[in-house]
């Protein structure tokens, strides 16, 4: 018999890369040896065995994200990756602090441009950036928000670079999805690899729900007690109805549709088996777009009419808040190292890609000059959609994206190609090097608490940047350590 | 007071019909594949097709009904809405939206369940495994079931729940009744064939209770009685509407609910009905317009219900 003496990682390299479980080769992740050893102990058959197992039960369990092709629903999993992402704790305070400190800066902001817009008048960012985006709300003119709270969850995207510097590639303060999975990931790797889990010392996950409960009652209309908190939901057919679910249950609220609500004397109810009962909060994964036709979209079927009048009266708590949209706009993104300067007299704790910003004739002359480096990013879209890699694109492709430039450059940011972090990752029986980012959740009423970890996606495909789920990426159990 | 939304309520309450709807089906399905060939070991089908009111739809697309016409249209046809893929796939996406309410268990096994039919073509439904198939499709309503009184949360969905099953189990038995009754009722009496009425016991798994209470002899009468009128039988008439009743009861009591009044109403006649009539009664008046009149009410009760809580 043949003795093998290889095991998962015989082959397995990340030149040039940070890679998450190894560190660098001049600067080794110490505290990922026990996980290691461990790993290096399974064969990649009982790894392809213990996932397919995983992947399995997160099919019968529904945690599944809908596909809709022209004449069928189709439930998908996000595909899920056995090799867990390791931070330390070390690094989870800068993560964490630095969450912390962005999410106060973005209220802070909020709270002026909807208020006494003195940074505008101080000139620090554009004024027309600001009042002229898609996503600034005149209706929030003067509204007070209970603790000056407008971005209550907050999910903001982290990448690594080449020398292991936490970078920050955008804000999600409007509706961030995918928090969902990273309880339920972990609760799959407890399930089945308890063996790898046991003694390390991995913070738990599995209060999200009642610290995004006590938020919403933190935000709720002064005077009542015991308030009622609901998560409102644009309904089954949401792509992401299954988080929507998930949230509920371990927020131990109901779940409604806007069909369940109704609005009378500026006061929000919900239709139950005895009549209406009084809603004091809700958290709402329905965009700003949707929420009210009676001010936004009119054709809006998914809201509630007469929300706003209620929220506006201080009769509502809504998390997040109406107009939140402009502050994680890719825009207003590349001011915010001067966003957080401006109102906590504090340098930025997790550093902005470097950006920049074609609405400037410097940034818009220095992307056209270097194309073919850049990435470049419409600053409307989300989900992945309408960037271009510049060292990826073909001759064509960096025309298309020239000419669009020129016309409408205010439309675009452009960064530099980082060099993401990777993560080993179970591909076809072997671990293989795939990039990874971060997606920590931040949830804020009355102060600000960071989920320990948050959702790691992997882009699945080889040499792919592209994490997101709507474009073929995965997800990782994410370990924050102990110590 | 009770916080269970109204649509909620409305979604369990579907939910519990659809599933107590398919397991039924599949009982018609597989108790006529078993039990009811004739002298010459032919089976009519077409009785199968009135049971569930379907001549209409189904001879639009069939020419005549042939066995695989017949079950493949009740199995697996996803365009016939009383087919038990159909029922299933309903009820799955009515626990769906119950997510948030019922148990994780419960979600899983009938998500699971779906899934197993939606693998499923008419290719692997041979007429012989026909059998089998309805087994396991009995099993997984029976499943979850199970599942559900041992993990559904007592609140007011529990009653939903169950009024939604009985409802739709009083629709479904006297349906059975009513078309075999006349199909299997021969001008003379001599000429009763009794495998045909044990089959028809056997589809509401009533052939043993039936037994119990009547150990000598079956007639058709007091076939006919046991399942409208026997006290204890989990499938009869009499016993489906005391339970929506006092299900009721226990809903606006427990939860100190102001409405429902109308179905109550309703219910107090059905029930007052179902008391005083005997078998010679219904016999002498005609089955079918009892059996018919059953079917109105347990649609009357559902729309007051629906009314009062639903919307």
């Amino acid at each position: 018999m043949k003795i093998d003496e290889t095991d998962l990682f015989s082959d397995y390299t990340a030149t040039g890369y940070y890679c998450e479980l190894m560190g660098t080769p001049s600067d080794p992740a110490a505290h990922n040896k026990p996980l290691l050893d461990r790993l290096r102990r399974m064969s990649g058959d009982e790894l392809v065995r213990r996932s397919r197992i995983a992947e399995r039960e997160l099919f019968n369990l529904g945690i599944t994200f809908t596909v809709y092709s022209d004449r069928d629903a189709i439930d998908r999993i996000l595909p899920f990756d056995v090799v867990p992402r390791v931070i330390s704790a070390a690094d989870w305070e800068i993560l964490e602090s630095g969450s912390v400190q962005r999410v106060a800066a973005l209220n802070l902001f909020l709270k002026d441009i909807y208020n006494d817009q003195k940074i505008l008048k101080d000139g620090v960012i554009p004024r027309d950036l600001v009042v002229g985006n898609k996503n600034f709300r005149e209706q929030m003119m003067g509204v007070k928000v209970p603790h000056d709270t407008y971005v209550h969850v907050c999910g903001i995207d982290v990448v690594r670079d080449d020398e292991g510097n936490f970078l920050v590639l955008e804000d999600n303060a409007r509706c961030p999805s995918g928090v969902s999975y990273v309880v339920e990931n972990r609760h799959m790797m407890q399930r089945t690899f308890p063996d790898l889990m046991s003694d390390i010392g991995i913070r738990s996950v599995g209060n999200y729900g009642q610290m995004l409960r006590e938020a919403c009652a933190d935000v709720a209309p002064a005077g009542i007690d015991d308030p009622t908190v609901v998560l409102l939901s644009p309904g089954t057919f949401n792509s992401a109805y299954f988080e929507h679910i998930f949230l509920a249950r371990e927020m131990g609220v109901p779940l409604v549709e806007g069909r369940d609500l109704v609005v009378e004397d500026d006061r929000v109810y919900m239709k139950t088996i005895s009549g209406l009962r009084p809603v004091h909060t809700i958290y709402r994964r329905i965009d700003d777009d949707f929420i009210d036709p009676e001010v936004f979209r009119p054709d809006s079927m998914l809201g509630v009419p007469g929300l706003m009048r209620a929220y506006r009266a201080g009769n509502l708590g809504l998390a997040n808040a109406i107009g939140t949209g402009v502050a994680d706009d890719k825009a207003v993104y590349a001011y915010l190292p001067r966003i957080i300067r401006y109102y906590l007299d504090q340098e930025p704790i997790l550093s902005n890609v470097e950006t920049h910003i074609c609405r400037e004739p410097e940034g818009l002359k220095y992307t056209l000059d270097h194309m073919a480096e850049l990435v470049v990013k419409p600053v409307g879209e989300s989900g992945g959609y309408g960037v271009m890699i510049g060292p990826k694109a073909t001759e064509a492709e960096l025309a298309e994206t020239r000419e669009k430039l020129l016309e409408n450059p205010s439309n675009f940011i452009s960064q530099p190609m980082i060099k993401l972090s990777v993560c080993p990752t179970l591909i076809e029986g072997v671990l293989e090097p795939r990039h990874v980012d971060l997606r920590p959740f931040a949830v804020t009423g009355k102060k600000t608490w960071v989920l320990p970890g948050g959702l790691t996606r992997v882009a699945i495909r080889r040499g792919s940047l592209v994490v997101n789920s709507s474009q073929g990426g995965g997800s990782k159990d994410t370990w924050v350590l102990e110590s | 007071m009770s916080v269970l939304l109204s649509r909620y309520a409305e979604c369990v309450f579907w939910m519990a019909r659809y599933v107590e709807r398919a397991e039924n089906v599949a009982r018609i399905l597989d108790v006529h594949e078993t039990f009811t060939r004739d002298r010459t070991g032919a089976v009519n089908w077409s009785s199968v097709v009135s049971i569930c009111s379907d001549d209409e739809r189904f001879y639009q697309t069939h020419p005549q009904a042939s066995a695989k016409a017949v079950v493949d249209f009740y199995l697996l046809d996803p365009e016939n809405p009383t087919s038990i893929f159909s029922s299933v796939r309903a009820a799955r996406d009515n626990a769906r939206t119950l997510r948030p309410l019922i148990s994780t268990e419960m979600w899983t096994h009938i998500n699971v369940f779906y899934n197993t039919l939606r693998a499923m073509t008419p290719a692997d439904v041979s007429m012989s495994g026909l059998s089998q198939t309805c087994a396991v499709i009995k099993e997984s309503c029976q499943t979850h079931y199970g599942i559900t009184e041992g993990t559904f949360y007592r609140d007011a969905s529990w009653y939903f729940y169950l009024m939604g099953k009985y409802l739709e189990r009083a629709d479904q038995t006297s349906r059975i009744l009513d078309i075999k009754y006349n199909i299997l009722t021969p001008a003379e009496p001599a000429a009763i064939d009794a495998s045909q009425w044990n089959a028809l016991l056997r589809s509401v798994a009533g052939y043993h209770a039936f037994r119990r209470t009547h150990p000598r002899g079956l007639t058709p009468a007091a076939v006919a009685e046991f399942m409208l009128f026997d006290s204890s039988f989990p499938r009869s008439i009499s016993m489906c509407f005391r339970q929506v009743d006092d299900l009721l009861h226990r809903l606006r009591s427990r939860f100190a609910l102001r409405n429902g009044v109308a179905a109550l109403e309703r219910l107090d006649e059905v029930r007052a009905a179902l008391d005083q009539h005997t078998i010679d009664d219904v016999l002498r008046e005609g089955l079918h317009e009892f059996s018919d009149w059953i079917q109105r009410q347990a649609i009357d009760v559902t729309g007051d219900i629906q009314k009062d809580f639903f919307i």
